[in-house]
């Protein structure tokens, strides 16, 4: 037998201190202050979680190095040590490349959101949420709402180098909103992909690995780098069928003025398929982890 | 309690609660009635299927089979109207380490349902309250054990719960902070609220509960008062250490005149013997003291929990489990 396990009766309900009873009473207080109010709203419990991605950024802002770095290597990279080889200007590869440069800095952005979900799920504090009368997918969208002004920032990188650089579109700053808006959209529905993973997956590690296996393959065989009629008839039709292809044309369509509805189509199309299958699939995985 | 009103003054009921995972049967059939307005302590050692339990009620899990209530809602088919009334502290801590206090009381009061004001409002009286307002802007996670304690059972209260699950409150608290955890639970009764509490300390159940159900391996092994367990253990015992080991045999013998099931323990000096009554457990030392026999230091101790489940299962609390445990740890760390 174990003596240490053994309380004495002498050591048991020692009075409290000074300190604590001052503690009880203005605890009592606090107790009897509060009434129930009327239930959030779907809007505001979203909203609510959309300002804790905020604050979790506002106490770490160096999470916000990785949106904004890897793209801004990107651009210099390809403008200046490949633009002349590939396209024999560098001014003209990187009016080539701006467009698509924009949609894969705020694709890779999405992985994050999956990261981030995954990071909740080993926490305790994700058992509290699910507990609290709200509307129960408003956790997730609060925090997809949060990420989505990570990718503005992202995409204000990118333009805001691009103009330094001396990135000029035809259609004016209208155009590159337009295609910031559209990038933002297809992100939104991409990122219920990796929230997804999130709930899948053992850890963030794990999310990261596989999101990023994921997104550079498809970005690479897209149309951001090159004119796909340069490439092989195999890969050139894999990448004019890759919805990335679709989302970089329509980016670059709108910054010049001349969008293909049909690109418009196929990448609002591939984010409204993505969230409506992957929402409600996220959706269920978080309620029942 | 009359019949009728049985149904309105528990503010728990479960019958036949079960989940298993996999092979494992976590929670093997538990009933439970806990009456409104008091501390009831779930009792049991690391996997016993405490935490399963509180997760099946308040809504996070869906049992197998049986069924609970909480307030008369049913967990399956009316959790919004659970969530409506209960509050949940968790094993693991469940608030949000990557805010600060203030966040995240702020967070809960606006999900919640109060105005921007009013939550910032709350935010501040809670933290006061709980001793937490120098910290209040400090990142959670520079928090030392004891106030993220108590930043998680004050992020339970920003809307007083009429149930509150607290699941191991205490472990791995120093007694300071565990002795303020025990005054908060004590003022939150006090206040009316029905506090279900699972813990693996026999003394903490002793302490604050009202009523205690034992668990081991997913069953409810024991149930009854404080008082009740203990005596259906056979209650605690004396432990006497003697100045000189070769007064042991004659040691022996007196308390056998005076107390049951005197043994002799691995310390060549030491003795203990089973004993209810703090008076029968006096006198056994006196008659010690007349006999000649000088005693280094004797207690008088309630039954620990080992003993509890030594008396009801007939072997310690799951050496197995225990092994299991570390080994779990270490292949967290490996991976
Ligand atoms: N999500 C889970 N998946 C698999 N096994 C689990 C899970 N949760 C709990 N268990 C198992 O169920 C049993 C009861 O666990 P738990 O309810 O956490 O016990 P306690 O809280 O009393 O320590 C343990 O054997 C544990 O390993
Ligand atoms: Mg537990």
């Amino acid at each position: 037998m174990n003596p240490d396990g053994i309380g004495t009766t002498t050591t048991t309900g020692a009075p409290p201190a000074a300190g604590s009873k001052l503690e009880a009473e203005a605890i009592r207080k606090a107790l009897s202050a509060t009434e129930r109010p009327p239930r959030a709203s779907a809007a505001s419990a979203a909203l609510s979680f959309g300002w804790r991605g905020m604050l979790k950024v506002k106490h770490v802002p160096e999470q916000l190095l990785d949106v904004t770095i890897t793209p801004v290597m990107f651009v210099l990279l390809f403008t200046y040590l490949f633009g002349g080889a590939i396209a024999g200007s560098t001014g003209e590869y990187r009016d080539y490349i701006m467009p698509g440069v924009l949609v894969i800095a705020v694709l890779f952005t999405t992985v994050y959101s999956g990261i981030a979900i995954n990071t909740d799920l080993t926490k305790g504090v994700i058992d509290r949420f699910r507990t609290l009368p709200i509307w129960s997918p408003s956790p997730l969208v609060g925090s997809l709402l949060g990420d989505c002004v990570r990718y503005l920032v992202a995409a204000t990188v990118i333009v805001v180098l691009g103009l330094i650089l001396g990135f000029r579109p035809d259609a004016g700053l209208p155009g590159i909103l337009a295609a910031v808006a559209v990038v933002i959209l297809f992100s939104f529905g991409l990122s219920w992909v990796f929230t997804t993973m999130g709930l899948v997956m053992r850890s963030p590690n794990a999310v990261m690995n596989a999101g990023f296996m994921t997104i550079f393959p498809l970005t690479f065989l897209s149309n951001v780098y090159v004119d796909p009629d340069t490439l092989p008839a195999g890969l050139e039709a894999f990448v004019n069928a890759n919805p990335i292809s679709h989302l970089v044309s329509a980016s670059r369509g709108l910054m010049e003025g001349n969008v293909e509805s049909e690109n418009l189509i196929v990448a609002l199309g591939t984010a409204a398929l993505f969230t409506a299958i992957f929402a409600p699939l996220t959706n269920r995985l978080y309620r029942r982890s | 309690m009359s019949e009728n009103g049985n149904r309105k003054t528990l503010a728990i009921e479960a019958s036949g609660l079960a989940k298993s995972f996999g092979e494992t049967r976590a929670v093997d059939g538990v009933d439970l009635a806990v009456r409104t307005g008091t501390v009831y302590g779930v009792l049991g050692p690391n996997g016993a299927g405490k935490t399963t339990t509180i997760r099946m009620l308040s809504t996070l899990l869906l049992p197998d089979a049986g069924s609970a209530r909480v307030l008369g809602y049913d967990v399956e088919r009316e959790p919004d109207e659970v969530r409506g009334v209960v509050s949940l502290t968790g094993q693991l801590a469940s608030v949000d380490e990557d805010l600060t206090g203030r966040e995240n009381l702020i967070l809960l009061g606006r999900l919640y349902g109060l105005k921007r004001d009013r939550a910032k409002a709350r935010a501040a009286e809670l933290l006061e309250a709980f001793g937490l307002a120098d910290a209040a802007g400090r990142l959670v996670k520079t928090y030392s054990g004891g106030m993220r304690r108590r930043l998680d059972i004050s992020a339970s209260l920003v809307i007083t719960p009429q149930v509150l699950f607290l699941d191991e409150p205490t472990t791995g608290l120093d007694p300071r902070s565990r002795n303020q955890v025990w005054d908060i639970i004590r003022t939150l009764v006090d206040g009316g609220t029905t506090i279900l509490l699972c813990t693996q300390y026999l003394e903490e159940a002793d302490q604050l509960a009202d009523g205690i159900a034992v668990i081991d391996h997913g069953r409810v092994i024991a149930e009854g008062t404080p008082g009740q367990l203990k005596a259906s253990v056979g209650s605690g015992a004396l432990h006497v250490r003697l100045l000189d080991p070769d007064d042991r045999p004659r040691a022996e013998a007196v308390l056998q005149r005076n107390l049951d099931s005197v043994h002799r323990e691995h310390d060549p000096a030491a003795l203990s013997a089973s004993c209810s009554d703090a008076e029968r457990g006096a006198e056994a030392v006196a008659a010690l003291s007349a006999e000649g026999i000088g005693i280094a230091d004797f207690s008088l101790g309630q039954p620990s929990l080992d003993e509890v489940f030594l008396a009801l299962t007939g072997r310690p609390p799951d050496e197995a489990e225990g092994e299991g445990q570390t080994d779990t740890d270490d292949r967290q760390e490996a991976a």
